[in-house]
Protein backbone atom coordinates (compact mmCIF):
# COMPACT_ATOMS: atom_id res chain seq x y z
CA UNK A 1 0.00 0.00 0.00
CA UNK A 2 1.20 3.93 -0.34
CA UNK A 3 4.48 4.31 -0.04
CA UNK A 4 5.99 1.27 -1.60
CA UNK A 5 3.96 1.92 -4.93
CA UNK A 6 5.25 5.18 -5.39
CA UNK A 7 9.09 4.10 -5.15
CA UNK A 8 11.27 4.35 -8.18
CA UNK A 9 13.73 1.49 -7.35
CA UNK A 10 17.69 1.78 -7.68
CA UNK A 11 19.96 5.24 -9.09
CA UNK A 12 18.00 7.50 -6.60
CA UNK A 13 20.32 10.45 -6.01
CA UNK A 14 22.04 9.69 -2.11
CA UNK A 15 19.24 10.98 -0.79
CA UNK A 16 19.11 11.27 2.97
CA UNK A 17 18.50 7.69 4.71
CA UNK A 18 16.39 7.74 7.66
CA UNK A 19 18.65 7.59 10.64
CA UNK A 20 16.79 4.56 12.39
CA UNK A 21 17.02 2.52 9.65
CA UNK A 22 21.12 3.82 9.33
CA UNK A 23 21.30 2.37 12.55
CA UNK A 24 19.98 -0.75 12.31
CA UNK A 25 22.44 -1.82 10.17
CA UNK A 26 25.76 -0.17 10.85
CA UNK A 27 25.40 -1.34 14.30
CA UNK A 28 23.50 -4.52 14.20
CA UNK A 29 25.36 -5.07 10.59
CA UNK A 30 28.56 -5.06 9.24
CA UNK A 31 31.31 -7.32 9.74
CA UNK A 32 32.55 -7.41 13.12
CA UNK A 33 36.48 -7.65 12.77
CA UNK A 34 37.04 -6.78 16.10
CA UNK A 35 40.14 -4.39 17.27
CA UNK A 36 41.34 -4.00 19.89
CA UNK A 37 40.35 -1.12 21.25
CA UNK A 38 36.83 -1.39 20.72
CA UNK A 39 36.63 -5.38 21.89
CA UNK A 40 33.60 -4.54 23.59
CA UNK A 41 32.24 -1.70 22.18
CA UNK A 42 31.80 -3.37 18.79
CA UNK A 43 29.38 -6.16 21.01
CA UNK A 44 26.13 -6.55 20.71
CA UNK A 45 25.80 -5.85 23.95
CA UNK A 46 26.87 -2.99 24.62
CA UNK A 47 25.49 -1.40 21.77
CA UNK A 48 22.03 -2.68 23.35
CA UNK A 49 23.25 -0.56 26.08
CA UNK A 50 23.92 2.20 23.81
CA UNK A 51 20.34 2.46 22.33
CA UNK A 52 18.63 1.90 25.58
CA UNK A 53 20.47 5.41 26.48
CA UNK A 54 20.10 6.63 22.98
CA UNK A 55 16.20 6.05 23.36
CA UNK A 56 16.30 7.73 26.21
CA UNK A 57 17.86 11.20 24.60
CA UNK A 58 15.78 10.75 22.42
CA UNK A 59 12.59 10.59 24.40
CA UNK A 60 13.98 13.83 26.23
CA UNK A 61 13.45 15.45 22.47
CA UNK A 62 10.93 17.41 22.08
CA UNK A 63 10.35 16.34 18.41
CA UNK A 64 11.34 12.67 18.25
CA UNK A 65 12.88 11.72 14.60
CA UNK A 66 11.72 15.06 12.33
CA UNK A 67 14.79 16.41 14.41
CA UNK A 68 16.99 14.17 11.89
CA UNK A 69 15.86 16.00 8.53
CA UNK A 70 16.51 19.19 9.50
CA UNK A 71 20.44 19.02 9.82
CA UNK B 1 50.83 4.96 14.18
CA UNK B 2 51.40 7.05 16.79
CA UNK B 3 50.22 6.44 20.70
CA UNK B 4 47.21 9.21 20.23
CA UNK B 5 45.96 8.12 17.09
CA UNK B 6 44.25 4.81 15.94
CA UNK B 7 43.08 3.51 12.67
CA UNK B 8 39.08 3.62 11.98
CA UNK B 9 37.81 0.94 9.28
CA UNK B 10 34.69 1.68 6.90
CA UNK B 11 34.82 -1.34 4.75
CA UNK B 12 37.23 -4.05 3.23
CA UNK B 13 37.56 -5.30 0.12
CA UNK B 14 39.38 -7.63 -2.10
CA UNK B 15 40.56 -4.78 -4.75
CA UNK B 16 40.13 -1.16 -5.08
CA UNK B 17 40.65 -0.54 -8.67
CA UNK B 18 43.12 1.77 -8.34
CA UNK B 19 40.19 4.32 -7.12
CA UNK B 20 41.23 7.31 -5.62
CA UNK B 21 39.79 7.28 -2.20
CA UNK B 22 41.18 10.20 -0.85
CA UNK B 23 38.49 12.16 -2.83
CA UNK B 24 35.97 10.66 0.43
CA UNK B 25 36.08 11.94 3.75
CA UNK B 26 35.74 10.21 6.67
CA UNK B 27 34.14 10.29 10.40
CA UNK B 28 35.62 13.77 11.92
CA UNK B 29 36.79 14.76 8.51
CA UNK B 30 39.39 12.63 7.84
CA UNK B 31 41.00 11.23 4.74
CA UNK B 32 40.23 8.03 3.64
CA UNK B 33 42.79 6.11 2.25
CA UNK B 34 43.44 2.40 1.19
CA UNK B 35 45.77 0.30 4.13
CA UNK B 36 46.85 -3.32 2.63
CA UNK B 37 45.96 -6.08 5.60
CA UNK B 38 46.64 -9.90 4.42
CA UNK B 39 46.18 -9.31 1.18
CA UNK B 40 43.01 -7.26 1.45
CA UNK B 41 42.59 -3.69 1.18
CA UNK B 42 40.87 -1.63 3.93
CA UNK B 43 39.97 1.54 3.37
CA UNK B 44 40.54 3.67 7.06
CA UNK B 45 40.82 6.75 7.95
CA UNK B 46 43.21 7.82 11.33
CA UNK B 47 40.74 9.06 14.29
CA UNK B 48 42.51 10.98 17.40
CA UNK B 49 42.22 8.54 20.39
CA UNK B 50 40.54 11.07 22.44
CA UNK B 51 37.46 11.04 20.77
CA UNK B 52 37.30 7.38 19.01
CA UNK B 53 39.61 5.51 21.71
CA UNK B 54 37.93 2.67 24.00
CA UNK B 55 36.33 5.18 26.93
CA UNK B 56 35.94 8.06 24.65
CA UNK B 57 33.76 5.33 21.86
CA UNK B 58 32.01 4.07 24.92
CA UNK B 59 31.03 7.88 26.00
CA UNK B 60 30.36 9.04 22.73
CA UNK B 61 28.42 6.45 21.54
CA UNK B 62 25.64 7.87 23.79
CA UNK B 63 25.29 10.92 22.45
CA UNK B 64 22.88 10.52 19.78
CA UNK B 65 23.94 13.71 17.75
CA UNK B 66 27.88 12.61 17.89
CA UNK B 67 26.37 8.91 16.95
CA UNK B 68 24.35 10.18 14.16
CA UNK B 69 27.37 12.59 12.73
CA UNK B 70 29.91 9.86 13.09
CA UNK B 71 27.00 7.02 11.50
CA UNK B 72 26.54 9.52 8.32
CA UNK B 73 30.17 10.12 7.96
CA UNK B 74 30.43 6.02 8.07
CA UNK B 75 27.72 5.14 5.62
CA UNK B 76 28.69 8.16 3.14
CA UNK B 77 32.11 6.18 2.98
CA UNK B 78 30.59 3.07 2.42
CA UNK B 79 28.09 3.81 -0.11
CA UNK B 80 30.32 5.97 -2.15
CA UNK B 81 33.22 2.90 -2.40
CA UNK B 82 30.48 0.62 -2.88
CA UNK B 83 29.81 2.18 -6.51
CA UNK B 84 33.11 1.89 -7.86
CA UNK B 85 34.09 -1.82 -6.11
CA UNK B 86 32.79 -4.64 -4.29
CA UNK B 87 32.99 -4.39 -0.51
CA UNK B 88 31.97 -5.73 2.96
CA UNK B 89 30.98 -2.67 5.63
CA UNK B 90 32.41 -2.85 8.82
CA UNK B 91 30.62 -2.59 11.92
CA UNK B 92 30.28 1.23 13.00
CA UNK B 93 32.99 1.93 15.78
CA UNK B 94 35.70 -0.53 14.44
CA UNK B 95 39.19 0.71 16.02
CA UNK B 96 42.42 -0.55 15.69
CA UNK B 97 45.90 0.61 16.97
CA UNK B 98 47.47 0.31 13.56
CA UNK B 99 47.71 -0.92 9.92
CA UNK B 100 50.03 -3.48 11.58
CA UNK B 101 47.20 -4.89 14.21
CA UNK B 102 44.49 -4.41 11.83
CA UNK B 103 46.44 -7.13 9.12
CA UNK B 104 47.24 -9.26 12.26
CA UNK B 105 43.05 -9.50 12.70
CA UNK B 106 42.14 -9.28 9.69
CA UNK B 107 44.84 -11.85 8.60
CA UNK B 108 43.04 -14.77 10.71
CA UNK B 109 39.87 -14.47 8.82
CA UNK B 110 40.90 -13.57 5.54
CA UNK B 111 39.42 -16.84 3.76
CA UNK B 112 36.27 -15.71 5.76
CA UNK B 113 36.10 -12.63 4.41
CA UNK B 114 36.55 -13.43 1.17
CA UNK B 115 34.02 -15.69 0.94
CA UNK B 116 31.76 -13.17 2.11
CA UNK B 117 33.09 -10.44 -0.86
CA UNK B 118 32.05 -12.94 -2.99
CA UNK B 119 28.37 -13.58 -2.18
CA UNK B 120 28.01 -9.73 -2.16
CA UNK B 121 29.85 -8.82 -5.24
CA UNK B 122 27.03 -6.89 -7.46
CA UNK B 123 24.95 -7.41 -5.42
CA UNK B 124 22.77 -4.57 -3.16
CA UNK B 125 20.87 -5.11 -0.24
CA UNK B 126 16.63 -3.60 0.00
CA UNK B 127 15.15 -2.67 3.39
CA UNK B 128 11.36 -3.57 3.78
CA UNK B 129 9.40 -2.18 6.25
CA UNK B 130 5.59 -3.61 6.75
CA UNK B 131 3.36 -1.76 10.25
CA UNK B 132 0.24 -2.81 11.10
CA UNK B 133 -2.91 -0.49 9.89
CA UNK B 134 -3.87 1.67 12.62
CA UNK B 135 -7.46 0.30 12.92
CA UNK B 136 -10.25 2.62 12.58
CA UNK B 137 -11.66 2.56 16.12
CA UNK B 138 -15.26 1.33 15.98
CA UNK B 139 -15.79 4.55 18.69
CA UNK B 140 -19.27 4.71 20.00
CA UNK B 141 -20.69 8.41 20.07
CA UNK B 142 -18.73 10.04 22.83
CA UNK B 143 -22.15 11.17 24.45
CA UNK B 144 -23.11 7.69 25.37
CA UNK B 145 -20.32 7.31 27.71
CA UNK B 146 -20.51 11.20 29.33
CA UNK B 147 -21.30 11.23 32.81
CA UNK B 148 -23.46 14.31 31.80
CA UNK B 149 -25.84 12.43 30.41
CA UNK B 150 -26.19 9.73 33.26
CA UNK B 151 -29.32 10.55 34.75
CA UNK B 152 -29.07 8.03 37.99
CA UNK B 153 -26.83 6.00 39.78
CA UNK B 154 -27.48 3.25 38.04
CA UNK B 155 -27.74 4.89 34.17
CA UNK B 156 -24.10 5.70 35.35
CA UNK B 157 -23.47 1.84 36.04
CA UNK B 158 -24.96 0.73 32.68
CA UNK B 159 -23.01 2.94 31.04
CA UNK B 160 -19.92 2.31 32.81
CA UNK B 161 -20.69 -1.69 31.81
CA UNK B 162 -21.00 -0.82 28.39
CA UNK B 163 -18.29 1.03 28.50
CA UNK B 164 -16.20 -1.78 29.33
CA UNK B 165 -18.02 -4.45 27.16
CA UNK B 166 -17.00 -2.48 24.23
CA UNK B 167 -13.27 -1.76 25.21
CA UNK B 168 -13.01 -5.84 25.81
CA UNK B 169 -14.60 -5.82 22.33
CA UNK B 170 -12.19 -3.15 20.70
CA UNK B 171 -9.31 -4.64 22.88
CA UNK B 172 -10.11 -8.12 21.04
CA UNK B 173 -10.52 -6.76 17.84
CA UNK B 174 -6.87 -5.13 17.98
CA UNK B 175 -5.56 -7.94 19.22
CA UNK B 176 -6.91 -10.11 15.99
CA UNK B 177 -6.27 -7.54 13.42
CA UNK B 178 -2.42 -7.80 14.68
CA UNK B 179 -2.51 -11.24 14.54
CA UNK B 180 -3.55 -10.72 10.89
CA UNK B 181 -1.00 -8.46 9.93
CA UNK B 182 1.38 -10.52 11.37
CA UNK B 183 0.21 -13.60 9.36
CA UNK B 184 0.45 -10.96 6.36
CA UNK B 185 4.20 -9.74 7.27
CA UNK B 186 5.02 -13.59 7.45
CA UNK B 187 3.90 -13.90 4.33
CA UNK B 188 5.52 -11.09 2.81
CA UNK B 189 8.57 -11.99 4.26
CA UNK B 190 8.91 -15.57 3.06
CA UNK B 191 7.35 -13.96 -0.30
CA UNK B 192 10.21 -11.71 -0.72
CA UNK B 193 12.97 -13.57 0.59
CA UNK B 194 11.80 -15.87 -2.26
CA UNK B 195 13.04 -13.69 -4.78
CA UNK B 196 15.90 -12.82 -2.79
CA UNK B 197 19.67 -14.41 -2.64
CA UNK B 198 19.51 -13.81 0.82
CA UNK B 199 17.38 -12.01 3.47
CA UNK B 200 17.76 -10.94 6.92
CA UNK B 201 15.61 -10.04 9.55
CA UNK B 202 16.06 -6.94 12.01
CA UNK B 203 14.75 -6.39 15.47
CA UNK B 204 11.47 -4.34 14.70
CA UNK B 205 12.24 -0.42 15.02
CA UNK B 206 12.04 1.21 18.39
CA UNK B 207 9.25 3.87 18.44
CA UNK B 208 10.98 6.66 20.30
CA UNK B 209 13.99 6.31 17.93
CA UNK B 210 11.64 6.63 14.37
CA UNK B 211 9.19 8.38 15.49
CA UNK B 212 6.57 6.12 13.94
CA UNK B 213 3.52 4.63 16.43
CA UNK B 214 2.52 2.04 13.90
CA UNK B 215 3.15 -1.33 14.78
CA UNK B 216 6.16 -2.93 12.89
CA UNK B 217 5.26 -6.03 11.80
CA UNK B 218 8.53 -6.48 9.64
CA UNK B 219 11.91 -5.30 9.54
CA UNK B 220 13.45 -7.09 6.97
CA UNK B 221 16.43 -6.63 4.61
CA UNK B 222 16.84 -8.32 1.19
CA UNK B 223 20.09 -9.12 -0.82
CA UNK B 224 19.43 -8.85 -4.52
CA UNK B 225 21.72 -8.86 -7.64
CA UNK B 226 22.43 -4.81 -8.43
CA UNK B 227 19.89 -4.84 -11.48
CA UNK B 228 17.29 -6.67 -9.48
CA UNK B 229 15.57 -3.69 -7.71
CA UNK B 230 13.00 -2.54 -10.28
CA UNK B 231 11.43 -5.88 -10.49
CA UNK B 232 12.33 -6.22 -6.88
CA UNK B 233 10.40 -3.04 -6.30
CA UNK B 234 7.31 -4.01 -7.86
CA UNK B 235 7.09 -7.71 -6.09
CA UNK B 236 6.99 -5.33 -2.80
CA UNK B 237 4.33 -2.93 -4.41
CA UNK B 238 2.19 -5.96 -5.02
CA UNK B 239 3.21 -7.55 -1.95
CA UNK B 240 1.66 -4.89 -0.18
CA UNK B 241 -1.41 -4.36 -2.67
CA UNK B 242 -2.18 -7.72 -1.93
CA UNK B 243 -2.22 -7.35 2.20
CA UNK B 244 -3.82 -3.88 2.91
CA UNK B 245 -3.87 -5.09 6.43
CA UNK B 246 0.10 -3.69 5.94
CA UNK B 247 1.49 -0.68 5.43
CA UNK B 248 4.78 -1.42 3.48
CA UNK B 249 7.88 1.08 3.23
CA UNK B 250 10.90 0.17 0.89
CA UNK B 251 14.60 1.75 1.39
CA UNK B 252 17.53 1.29 -0.48
CA UNK B 253 19.37 0.11 -2.25
CA UNK B 254 21.87 0.00 1.02
CA UNK B 255 25.64 -1.45 0.35
CA UNK B 256 25.55 -5.01 1.79
CA UNK B 257 25.48 -3.88 5.67
CA UNK B 258 22.93 -7.23 6.57
CA UNK B 259 24.94 -9.77 4.40
CA UNK B 260 28.93 -9.08 5.92
CA UNK B 261 28.15 -13.53 7.43
CA UNK B 262 28.48 -12.78 11.08
CA UNK B 263 26.10 -14.10 13.44
CA UNK B 264 24.57 -16.39 11.47
CA UNK B 265 22.83 -12.62 9.97
CA UNK B 266 22.11 -14.22 6.14
CA UNK B 267 20.48 -17.81 7.44
CA UNK B 268 17.45 -16.91 8.58
CA UNK B 269 14.66 -18.42 7.45
CA UNK B 270 11.87 -16.20 8.18
CA UNK B 271 10.04 -17.86 11.35
CA UNK B 272 9.50 -14.79 12.92
CA UNK B 273 9.13 -11.39 11.06
CA UNK B 274 8.29 -9.55 13.66
CA UNK B 275 11.37 -10.66 15.57
CA UNK B 276 8.62 -11.79 18.74
CA UNK B 277 10.71 -14.66 19.24
CA UNK B 278 13.62 -13.86 22.01
CA UNK B 279 16.49 -14.11 19.26
CA UNK B 280 17.12 -10.32 19.47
Amino acid sequence: MGLARELVPAELPSQRVALVDLLDRVLAGGVVVTGEITLSVADVDLVTISLRALIASVSALAGPAQEEETR
Amino acid sequence: MSDDHGVWAYAITAGNDGADLSVLTGVAGATVRAARAAGLIVLVSDVDLAEFGEAALRRNLEDLDWLEGVARAHHAVIEDASRLFPLLPTRLATVYSSDESMAAVLGARREELLAALERVGGRVEWGVKAYAVPEAEPEAPVAAESPASAASAGAARGAGLAYLKRRRAQLSARTESWRAALAAARAVHAHLSAHAVLSRLHAPQSPQLSGDQRPMMLNAAYLLDANQGTGFAAQVSAAADAHPELEVDLTGPWPPYSFTGDDGQAADAGEDPAGTAQDA
